[in-house]
């Protein structure tokens, strides 16, 4: 069963992290990506994305799409990047996100989705 | 229990003894949780009719049992891709479930409150599921219509499927967490009954007596868990209490005046030795406190004679475990019997924030105020608690107060 895992924080907290802090669970995350591709349990690496103020948005309008300088939504939390997993169930996926390094920061929160099973190879 | 068994109590029972089981045993053969727990919520429905007329049959589960099989073949025929399921269902013989094996309710019910569902969600699927109430029934049970139930019932299933939500026991790293949730969602279930059923409801059905039913299910399949003792005496505790809990006029009426004679005493021995062989872990946790606290009041000849110092104990460990305000203020009462109304009306004052729009928040100020011979404060935070339940039993009993 693959989850997608999609990797939030909030930038506006980014000020409360030290450098230290930072650099130590960035290591972590690459021994996170490591340990479970190793295992089998990632499906797709997927992307680390640049910050929400690189974003641009196409959204629909009055008769043609339309094209707005910013993300999608207003929300102060945003999606950094994201992973997909293939694991038994629901509870693995918890378990995998719930030893994301990063979710000892402030403002950080991991989503997991199922993903649509079309019957073939994703 | 001490309530007259009456027919539709004793349908309940028949219903909610079988139900989870079948779904547990039809959702292993057919491997599809919707088609299994659809078919038996059909059963159930048959049932209610049928029995309500018939009388109960000898053998209420093997009945349910071949309604469910014959509605989930029906489901399954509808359906393509269930060629194997069908299969299964036509080649298997119903089983006999051996009374001695591990309960299979007991996967399931740790399922139906996983914490990816809504806590709503949680507690109407497991009435459904696991105890085998009708979407009728729940939704009578907590005031919304049948058609809003229906949509909560079937979002929820969609998501167990969608998600993959394991029907299952809960890895041991998490046991103790998912034990939580499942006493949890057995407590809101009795507490919504506790305030919502005044006296005779009318109702075919007693929530109270199903959650009481569910905590002494957990309790029995996991007899070394001393939280699942602890919840199941403390609702077997406030069950004792229920023939004394409403007046002839149905009016709700408080601990203080209730008549304690009324109460069913062998209940609340069993509910003493529960509470003994729970202690017996040396693992307290909140619902052993409540349950203690409960114990207490219990144990108490009159209201005068309350040990309010070893309440007020209590509750400060239960602080520890259950910070929430409701919690503190349900300790402002004990504070005030030990210490005096005054601080605890200080005390209880802080929590306006967290509990401006808590009917019993205004009144227990109002029982402090009127202590402290401030009438018309307490007349305001009366009126304020009676805007704010729709609780016909406690309306009338601050209705009371205030034409008083």
């Amino acid at each position: 069963m693959k989850y997608v895992l999609m990797f939030c924080d909030t930038p506006e907290r980014y000020g409360e992290v030290d450098e230290v802090t930072a650099k130590a669970v960035h290591e972590e995350v690459w021994a996170w990506f490591g340990e479970h591709d190793a295992a089998g349990r990632i499906a797709d690496m997927g992307a680390h994305l640049q910050p929400v103020t690189t974003a641009t948005t196409v959204r629909s309008g009055d008769g043609a799409p339309v094209v707005v300088d910013g993300p999608f939504s207003e929300a102060k939390e945003v999606v950094g990047g994201f992973t997909v997993i293939d694991v038994p169930d629901l509870d693995a996926a918890l378990a995998m996100a719930r030893t994301w390094p990063p979710l000892r920061l402030p403002g950080v929160s991991v989503e997991v989705r199922p993903v649509v099973d079309h019957g073939g190879d994703m | 229990m001490s309530r007259p068994a009456t027919a539709d109590a004793a349908l309940a029972a028949a219903i909610r003894a079988e139900a989870g089981t079948i779904v547990a045993s039809l959702h292993r053969l057919v491997g599809d949780f919707d088609v299994a727990e659809e078919a038996v919520q059909d059963a159930v429905v048959e049932a209610l009719r049928h029995w309500r007329t018939a009388g109960i049959p000898d053998n209420p589960g093997a009945w349910l049992q071949v309604a469910a099989r014959r509605n989930a073949l029906d489901r399954l025929r509808r359906r393509e891709r269930h060629e194997k399921a069908l299969a299964r269902l036509r080649e298997r013989p119903p089983e006999q479930v051996p009374d001695d094996g591990p309960d299979e309710r007991l996967p399931l019910l740790f399922g139906c409150c996983h914490p990816a569902l809504a806590v709503e969600a949680r507690i109407a699927l497991t009435l459904r599921a696991v105890v085998g109430l009708t979407t009728a029934q729940i939704a009578r049970a907590f005031l919304v219509s049948e058609a809003t139930m229906a949509q909560r019932i079937v979002r929820a299933k969609r998501k167990i499927v969608a998600a993959r939500i394991p029907l299952d026991l809960p890895p041991p790293d998490r046991r103790a967490e998912r034990l939580d949730d499942v006493l949890t969602v057995t407590y809101l279930m009795f507490n919504e009954a506790y305030v919502s059923t005044a006296g005779a409801s009318g109702d075919d059905r007693d929530l109270g007596d199903d959650a009481l039913w569910l905590a002494g299910l957990v309790a029995t399949a996991l007899p070394d868990e001393p939280e699942a003792l602890g919840l199941l005496a403390l609702l077997t505790l406030q069950h004792a209490r229920q023939p004394a809990r409403f007046d002839a006029s149905g009016a709700l009426v408080l601990l203080e005046h209730q008549d304690r004679s009324r109460w069913d005493r062998s209940a609340i021995a069993g509910a003493d030795r529960l509470l003994e062989r729970a202690a017996a872990y040396h693992r307290p946790g909140r619902f052993q406190l409540q349950a203690a606290i409960a114990a207490c009041h219990a144990s108490a000849a009159t209201w005068a004679e309350t040990d309010w110092l070893q309440i007020l104990v209590l509750y400060d460990m239960l602080l520890g475990h259950d910070p929430s305000p409701v919690t503190r203020l349900n300790r402002g009462v004990a504070l005030g019997k030990v210490f005096g109304a005054a601080g605890a009306l200080e005390y209880v004052d802080r929590l306006a924030d967290d509990l401006d729009g808590y009917h019993l928040f205004h009144a227990t100020r109002a029982a402090l105020l009127r202590e402290l011979g401030r009438t018309a404060e307490a007349g305001t935070a009366d009126a304020r608690a009676l805007s704010l339940t729709r609780n016909p039993a406690e309306q009338l009993l601050l209705r009371a107060r205030l034409s008083g």
